[in-house]
């Protein structure tokens, strides 16, 4: 096959991967692309194979199938010479409870047999500024709580210059400020160029920092693209709040749209349709043009709204409503 | 910046001084920090040093004295020359509580760091896991030294406190002064210790079948003691030249004039087997092992 060659500007790049356990198949046959220099959402509800992905791509398990290249070289084949310039954070944050944060970073610093020893103190001491643990460089973990564990976690990650960042769930147990921060890391690690990979269940921090996002859903690669395209799919609606809600279908059919209407009883009905996407240019251009169309036949407008489809809608078509974990 | 991780990609190291491979011993000086930092380790080092510090004490407060012969060996001859309490007590620590503190530091090399998550981290460092399981049995091989230098250096020290100290009656009959016997219980301590590396590559194995380190103590531990059984039942007599605990307890042969120096090759030969087999079966294991964790 002569796509194997791996497109120079995908920091991460899986084809067909999959990773079976017994019967069980976790993650099936996913075809990852990560742009370098993006910003990378990996969504998914709980048990959906976004861990096992990861450590897939970091070389901690091996794949069942399929294809693996990180910054250009194949996993786990060139793990040696990858993972020096990946930083990571897998599934929590896990310390030695009885040394310092200090000591627990200069620990895994001296795993990496290419860290130069000469700066491990300053880099050290750089990565725990970075993520506001300066103070608490000398505790022992023990009596870190989650939050700063999770911090410590993300200075692990940067303990050197890294070209490719993979994060899963890095804001899990952070407090509202520390999710802030851990936005603007993201952002700042982004601008300097780094590669950022975050998996995560939720999708307004996807949202919030992500220029690129991946769905999976019970092991399965469901949508990839940039945030734009994966709203994009979804559909623009117009709404119309009316007392005449038949009136407004009427019109609204009359105009070539495909209305549905809602009546919850103690609330003004509402009509909404879809805008389809050839229509929607000069539609969305001017949706005045529907509200005088609307007046013109009569309809009692009380609210008029163009709805872009959130990604949150799309989210949950793509990967279910309820509360069932699939695997 | 941006330009900075530009640029390293491109060169992807090429003459930048932070990709030398210079750290080698930097992860076995942590590996070493992190185990002497453990509260557990010294716990079972100051419980080491008190079985010569109780055995010496027990002598020295009981008034009846020994007929030659009686109690463990050389116990007969404390009361006489206080550097017996060493060779004493490692007599009485092998069988069960050295393996015992070795089964519990080996078990938890790779289980622990599994069962504490931090495995995964070291290895995306990445800290290759041939290099992580070398380092890995350094430090256990470090402990079993630390472990026999502890009781050696304990029970010399107690002994000279309660018992008179002279030159040394060997059991050849020869007499070597006190700096010489010192010298004798270092060559006991490393005897000791080759004679339990064996042991401790068992350990290690064991230690990657697991992410429950304490499953892999107990199972470690258990395979000394059972080995030791069969070491004692005389059907299996063909077998004990090949059991690791065969040559435990042959430090005698360096309390002769001159040394005999014959059974420690054997012993030299039989751990290194051990070792061979078993390291081998822990990198089999470990090289492809999915890290769950």
């Amino acid at each position: 096959m002569t796509a194997a060659t791996p497109a120079p500007d995908l920091a991460i790049e899986s084809r067909g991967l999959t990773k079976r356990f017994g019967e069980q198949i976790a993650v099936n046959e996913i075809d990852l692309a990560v742009p370098r220099g993006a910003v990378f959402g990996f969504l998914g509800p709980n048990g959906s194979g976004k861990t096992t992905s990861i450590r897939m791509l970091l070389g901690l398990t091996q794949a069942s199938s399929g294809q693996i290249s990180v910054l250009g070289q194949s996993m786990p084949d060139s793990l040696h010479a990858v993972l020096p310039r990946v930083g990571a954070l897998v599934e929590g944050p896990a310390f030695y409870p009885f040394l310092s944060g200090a000591a627990n970073l200069r620990r895994l610093d001296t795993a990496d047999r290419n860290a130069p020893s000469s700066t491990r103190g300053a880099r050290v001491e750089q990565a725990l500024a970075r993520v506001g643990l300066t103070h608490a460089a000398g505790k022992k973990v023990a009596a870190y709580s989650l939050g700063m564990k999770q911090r410590l976690g993300i200075a692990n990650a940067l303990l050197q210059p890294r070209e490719l960042l993979v994060l899963d769930e890095p804001t899990n147990g952070l407090d509202p400020q520390g999710t802030r921060e851990v936005r603007s890391l993201v952002r700042s690690l982004a601008a300097e160029g780094t590669t950022v990979f975050v998996s995560s269940h939720l999708l307004a921090e996807v949202e919030q920092m992500c220029t690129h996002a991946a769905v999976m859903s019970g092991g399965n690669l469901v949508a990839q693209g940039t945030l734009a395209d994966l709203r994009h799919v979804g559909q623009t609606r117009v709404r119309v709040r009316t007392p005449d809600a038949a009136a407004a279908a009427a019109v609204l059919t009359g105009l070539g749209l495909a209305p549905v209407h809602s009546d919850v009883p103690e609330q003004d009905p509402w009509v909404a349709a879809p805008l389809p996407r050839e229509m929607s240019v000069d539609l969305t251009g001017q949706p005045e043009s529907i509200v005088t169309a609307l007046v013109a036949g009569g309809v009692r407008v009380r609210g008029f709204l163009i709805e872009e489809s959130s990604l949150e809608e799309r989210f949950v078509a793509l990967t279910g409503e309820g509360f069932d974990v699939l695997q | 910046m941006s330009s900075n991780s530009v640029a390293s990609s491109k060169v992807s190291g090429n003459g930048v001084p932070s990709r030398r491979r210079s750290a080698g011993p930097a992860l076995l000086g942590s590996e070493l920090t992190v185990l002497f930092r453990r509260r557990r380790t010294w716990a079972m080092l100051v419980a080491i040093a008190l079985i010569p510090i109780l055995l010496a004490v027990a002598v020295r407060l009981s008034s009846e004295t020994l007929a030659p012969g009686e109690g463990p060996p050389f116990l007969d001859r404390v009361t006489q020359n206080g550097l017996f309490v060493a060779f004493t007590a490692m007599i009485v620590a092998i069988p069960l509580f050295l393996p015992l503190t070795i089964g519990v530091v080996a078990g938890d090399t790779i289980a622990g760091e599994a069962g504490q998550g931090t495995l995964r981290y070291l290895l995306v460092a990445p800290a290759g896991r041939l290099r992580l399981l070398l380092v890995k049995y350094a430090g256990v091989a470090v402990f079993c030294l630390a472990a026999t230098l502890t009781l050696a250096v304990a029970g010399t020290l107690i002994g000279a406190a309660l018992f008179p100290v002279g030159p040394v009656t060997l059991l050849s009959g020869d007499v070597i002064s006190v700096p010489e016997s010192l010298l004798r219980s270092g060559l006991i301590s490393l005897y000791v210790t080759v004679s339990l590396l064996g042991f401790a590559a068992i350990g290690l194995f064991i230690s990657t079948l697991t992410d429950v380190p304490v499953g892999a103590m107990a199972a470690t531990v258990v395979v000394s003691v059972v080995v030791q059984i069969l070491d004692v039942l005389p059907q299996l007599s063909w077998l004990d030249p090949w059991l690791f605990s065969h040559y435990w307890l042959g430090f005698a042969d360096l309390l002769r004039q001159p040394m005999d120096l014959g059974s420690f090759g054997d012993n030299v030969l039989l751990q290194l087997g051990y070792i061979a087999v078993f390291g081998t079966l822990a990198y089999g294991r470990f090289s492809t092992k999915d890290i769950l964790s």
